[in-house]
């Protein structure tokens, strides 16, 4: 048994490492403003954009500056590294000093930790800054793919599914799943979306599901193993027609939505998908994309959600996390967010409800070429329950992978 | 208080080295200052081992018995910076990063007072002043062969040990150097053994030969 | 101290892998009580082989081990046959350093740029020669077969092979055997195969395996040129163990054992093929035929070794052009517009990880070098030699983080570092980057240090050094020009690591190389090229410098040019 010593360690080490520490109340402000002031919050955030990592940057200055606070930045390739990381904490009896203090986080990533009790909480609907995001009226950021958030995650960004064409090489964009597969029976190659399980990939299986299925409620709900082959039944045939009609004959898929845009800055197809509705706009000022590029979006509407901010219930500095994530849902930060040129990723504040200084920060962003208007976006699907969008994921890689 | 000539011999007392139990060389011999032995053989006799085991750089696996003495001192079992011992090689072995005077001061005793002028009086001892700075790769055969000899002289070794020293040299410049050497070690008074398989060498070392199977 | 330097090298390098195998092999059956884990099962393993495309994932790591190697070693040993002595050889031997010094990542992103259908090659050749208006649907980079994977991999591993052999010849007089054989009327290049060839194969034996180990489990080329539906095995445990699920390691951990199995399998494939030519070549070599194919062989020598070197080149001149250009449509040759845009973005964030990379870099290359010089230092003092290129020698275990898959070890070790309460540091990163900077260090060095003259140190003891006072005032300074090239092999090394850096840091630790690989995930080529440059050129200025400085230094001293 040579592991069981080693086992024993970290307990040990705990032990030596001092009391527990009280968590910090969120409803007494100051007093989290005051215990923040010094720390570093290690904020594990995906990466894979680059406008993204610079609004990070940006923030890391902002809060430096306003509340003493070190941000870093801990570049993830994938949300679920952070999850992964803060189990392996939690099965090695690190209660108290965990590495991560902050995830950007939604979907499936949080119904894991939520239900494995990894999440601090609850302490969001007590961050001075959440009121504006006018809760009571807008579900979205009470629920995280159906899953009630419960003041454990505080809401950050909104975001929904948007179509893009170059308009130089497509006459007319389909505006269904139907449309879309007849028009790649008539330009084979010219489309394909990101590899499953990517959140792109799974979106656009999810999306085709919610078009297709008789009956899409029942993709709400916990699912039912017995229920699954016969819902799904019409998206796998969908898909068994579309992949010989997709970019490559459907033998290989982009990694991500970067790679998928790249596809397109090359010609190498002409209309593509995207989770952020500047997407077209942002990669156009930044020469990815020719200016002749446009989005649409799909009659029966666009999955959409939010995503979060959660923080672990190690987390050593539990009262800096909160205080970047009540700056980051701040009007300032959620306009500069909004603007395209800086990163163009949808506000969760209501707008209609701010005063009227802070409305005119967001009524001052100019939206880019390519961005459809609120009304043009049409109705926003909610994303279907977590288990669905697994079980979808891994059905599609069984089904798909190394044929 | 001994005869001081007696004092200052290079002795090898029942040297016996050999190698897997097979006997290499045996060589029993006393040298006085002044003097220069010569030792000749054919390759293989085992010249080198004999010049390796009295400097000190012998492998571990020959098998060496006797005792080396200098100076009353036996140096069998010290290493090989401490037994006093110089060695000139067949090449000068001037070191290439360094320039002719540094190799000179490399020769000199740390505790050495004034080095620069003594290094500048033995650049001019052997005809070479102002050549303080060159860079040695530039010298000529000859002049390279004359600052390796000052450099030994320099380090004040108490015996010195000669390789084959002027088998490199083209036939005018070996009978100056053999010249040169002879006279400088004989001057400082230095026991010597040369190893060689030119009888021209031995001729012109002047003392004994002992000639190795 | 100086004794005890081999025996700290040999446990730096065993032990860890030791440890981090053996934290494999237990979860693979079932045992982590840290996870839950209590009882030995086989269930780990019958989830992995129920993985979708496991077989094809294993199939793919396997032949590209084999044939990476084989291509690459073929191609060393054609040049090194056909080309001696021409003006390509002096060119291709002045090459070595720069394209060595290219990080793997760097050297992918080039190659996939360039191959890609909508890539440079097929902009040069389009509209005109193809009548091409959109990139043809052609599945070049990530094909399902690893040819565009092996290709990289080709092309970085034909200037390490090339190296190990040029400094494997040294010891083998190749020009007399070649005008011995000349004489009894060979052609040149058939001589040098035939009286050449078998000499130095077993002085490289040691690399070739090497290189077999490496393509059969590479991580990084692999996500940028493998397949991807299911990508290479090793990539897929890398997922694997990653997954929110944590319960997927113990399936990882099995993965790791499969791609320790594989890489063996690869191996032990390749001795029976040494077999086998070893047989074949034997009548080969002896039946006099002394003519026929030299001029194919010339020509293949020159060809493919022109056509692997200017392919990496010609790629991160690509890669340059990307980092400049405004938007470029398919098929213009060049973009519509160039502007520092993407430099001026990247700028900033560069700080960090360039300073982390060099810091990691320089510490533990500096550890390296000291080892090695303590453990080099020992074997002349102790006047033992270990036999070159055998087996046996016990210094032959500073090949085993070369020959161990990296990913087969590094996730045992991060368990046991895990279950020590280590945090992630830097100090781990460096740790994790000695176990493969310190082999290079130590072979790069050990030619030059075990070829230089025994004569000159000698020579110092006489005149009254010490032993330390000969090796500061005389063998340093007289090896500084070998000493500098191992620093720069070393600081490339470190610097193109990618997984030891990833996972002994936990993502905290960022360098150019992890950056530039998370940035591959996002395509954007333009980001990607700023980044691979920041890559590529970082190990080249250690090379500068390893060429320069001794020129500077000894610019008047003609004694110190060449290697002494």
């Amino acid at each position: 048994m040579p592991i069981r010593p080693l086992a024993l360690l970290p307990a040990l080490a705990l032990m030596l490492a001092g009391p527990l520490q009280a968590a910090p109340d969120p409803t007494d402000w100051n007093a989290v403003l005051d215990e923040a002031r010094g720390q570093t919050v290690y904020w594990y955030a995906w990466a894979g954009e680059e406008r993204t990592n610079d609004y990070i940057q940006w923030t890391a200055d902002r809060v430096a500056e306003d509340f003493d606070i070190e941000l870093v930045h801990v570049k993830l390739s994938d949300t679920a590294e952070a999850v992964s990381r803060v189990l392996a904490e939690k099965q090695a009896g690190n209660d108290d000093r965990g590495n991560v203090d902050m995830i950007w986080i939604n979907g499936e990533n949080f119904a894991t930790m939520k239900a494995n009790d990894l999440l601090f909480g609850p302490w969001s609907e007590q961050l001075p800054h959440y009121p504006l995001t006018d809760p009571e009226n807008t579900p979205a950021v009470r629920y995280d793919w159906t899953i009630p958030v419960d003041g454990l995650e505080s809401p950050w960004s909104s975001s929904q599914v948007v179509f893009y064409y170059d308009t130089a090489l497509v006459d007319a964009h389909p505006r269904s799943m139907t449309e879309l597969l007849d028009w790649a029976h008539d330009n084979p190659g010219e489309f394909t979306y990101a590899r499953v399980p990517n959140f792109l990939g799974n979106a656009f299986i999810t999306q085709a599901l919610l078009e297709l299925a008789e009956e899409s409620e029942i993709l709400y709900a916990n699912m039912q193993e017995a229920d699954f082959d016969e819902i799904t039944a019409p998206l796998w045939a969908f898909l068994d027609e579309l992949h010989p009609l997709l970019w490559r004959g459907g033998r290989a898929f982009p990694a991500n939505s970067s790679e998928l845009r790249r596809l397109m800055g090359d010609s190498e197809i002409s209309l593509a998908l995207s989770f952020s509705t500047t997407e077209a706009s942002g990669a156009i000022a930044n020469l990815e994309l020719p200016d002749s590029v446009r989005s649409y979006v799909h009659d029966h509407g666009m999955i959409g959600n939010m995503s979060f901010m959660a923080i672990p219930y190690n987390a050593q500095h539990k009262a800096g996390a909160m205080v970047v994530a009540n700056f980051l849902l701040s009007p300032e930060a959620q306009a500069h967010k909004q603007d395209p040129r800086v990163w163009g990723s949808n506000t969760v504040l209501s707008v209609e409800t701010l005063d009227e200084a802070d409305r005119a920060r967001f009524d001052g962003i100019d939206l880019g070429i390519a961005t459809l208007s609120p009304d043009e976006l049409g109705e926003v699907l909610g994303q279907p329950h977590p288990t669905w969008v697994d079980a979808l994921a891994e059905a599609w890689q069984a089904r798909y992978v190394g044929r | 208080m001994t005869d001081p000539c007696l004092e200052l011999d290079l002795i090898f007392d029942k040297v016996h080295i050999a190698l897997h139990g097979r006997t290499l060389l045996a060589l029993d011999a006393r040298i006085a200052p002044g003097e220069v032995l010569t030792v000749m053989g054919p390759s293989g006799s085992g010249k080198s081992t004999l010049l390796a085991f009295t400097a000190g750089f012998l492998a571990t696996t020959f098998e060496a018995t006797g005792q080396v003495r200098l100076a009353e001192r036996d140096i069998t079992a010290l290493p090989a910076e401490r037994r006093g011992i110089g060695l000139l090689f067949q090449d000068p072995l001037l070191f290439p990063h360094l320039s002719v005077a540094g190799n000179l001061r490399f020769g000199l005793p740390s505790a050495t007072p004034d080095k620069a002028a003594r290094v500048e009086a033995a650049l001019s001892a052997i005809g070479l002043a102002g050549f303080g700075e060159r860079d040695p790769s530039t010298l000529s055969g000859g002049q390279q062969a004359r600052v390796a000899l000052m450099r030994l002289l320099l380090s004040a070794p108490s015996a010195v040990l000669l390789d084959e020293p002027f088998s490199k040299l083209d036939t005018a410049l070996r009978h100056e150097m053999r010249e040169l050497v002879f006279d400088r070690l004989r001057e400082a008074g230095l026991p010597s053994l040369l190893v060689t398989h030119d009888h021209a060498d031995a001729a012109a070392a002047g003392g004994r030969i002992i000639t190795l199977e | 101290m100086l004794r005890l330097a081999p025996w700290l090298i040999i446990s730096l390098l065993v032990g860890p892998i030791l440890a981090g195998l053996a934290m494999a092999v237990l979860p693979a059956f079932g045992y982590l009580p840290a996870l839950g884990g209590e009882a030995a099962s086989l269930a780990p393993w019958q989830a992995l082989f129920a993985q979708p495309g496991l077989a094809r994932s294993v199939a793919i790591s396997f032949a590209s081990g084999l044939v990476t190697t084989a291509i690459s070693l073929a191609v060393v040993l054609l040049f090194l046959a056909g080309a001696s002595g021409s003006r390509l050889d002096r060119w291709i031997r002045r090459m070595i350093s720069p394209l060595l010094s290219i990080p793997h990542a760097a050297a992918a992103f080039g190659l996939a740029f360039l191959i890609a259908p909508s890539g440079l090659l097929a902009r040069l050749v389009s509209p005109e020669l193809t009548g091409w208006e959109r990139p043809p649907d052609a599945l070049v980079v990530n094909d399902p077969w690893g040819l565009a994977l092996m290709a990289g991999l080709i092309i970085k591993e034909i200037p390490f092979l090339l190296l190990m052999s040029l400094a494997a010849l040294h010891q083998l007089d190749a020009e007399r055997r070649v005008a011995m054989a000349r004489s009894l009327g060979y052609r040149p290049a058939i001589a040098w195969l035939k009286v050449v060839v078998p000499s130095l194969y077993p002085l490289i034996r040691l690399p070739v395996f090497a290189v077999i180990a490496y393509a059969s489990s590479v991580v990084d080329v692999a996500m940028i040129l493998g397949p991807t539906l299911p990508p290479t095995l090793a990539v897929s445990i890398l997922t694997w163990f990653n997954d929110p699920d944590l319960s997927r390691r113990f399936m990882a951990s099995a993965g790791a054992l499969l791609q320790f199995g594989v890489t063996a399998a690869a191996l032990a494939s390749w001795w029976g093929l040494e077999c086998l030519v070893r047989r074949l070549g034997r009548g080969w070599v002896t039946g006099g035929q002394r003519r026929r194919g030299e001029r194919v062989l010339r020509l293949a020598g020159k060809a493919l070794i022109l056509l692997a070197a200017g392919t990496a080149l010609v790629g991160i001149a690509g890669l340059a052009l990307n980092s400049l250009a405004g938007f470029w449509r398919f098929p213009d040759a060049l973009p519509q517009a160039f502007t520092w845009q993407h430099w001026q973005r990247a700028l900033p964030s560069l700080g960090g990880p360039v300073t982390a990379t060099l810091m990691i870099a320089t510490v533990s290359t500096l550890l390296a070098l000291g080892l090695s010089l303590a453990a080099l230092e020992n074997e002349q003092r102790s006047g033992r030699h270990p036999a070159q290129g055998r087996l046996t020698s016990a210094l032959t275990l500073l090949y085993l983080p070369l020959i161990v898959p990296q990913i087969a070890f590094l996730f045992g070790l991060v368990v046991v570092m895990e279950a020590l309460g280590t945090r992630p540091t830097t100090w781990l990163v460096i740790f994790g980057h000695l176990l493969f900077v310190l082999p290079y260090v130590f072979l790069s060095l050990s030619e030059a240090y075990r070829r230089f003259d025994p004569r000159w140190t000698r020579v110092a003891l006489t005149l009254g050094a010490t032993p330390n006072g000969a090796f500061w005032r005389v063998r340093l300074p007289m090896l500084l020009a070998p000493l500098l090239t191992a620093m720069a092999v070393g600081l490339a090394v470190s610097i193109g690591q990618y997984l030891p850096t990833l996972l002994l840091g936990a993502g905290r630790v960022t360098t150019v190389t992890t950056e530039a690989v998370a940035l591959a995930a996002g395509g954007n080529r333009r980001l990607i090229g700023v980044w691979a440059l920041v890559q590529a050129s970082l190990p080249l200025v250690g090379f500068l410098i390893a060429v320069g400085l001794p020129r500077l230094l000894w610019s008047n001293r003609r004694g110190m040019r060449g290697t002494p």
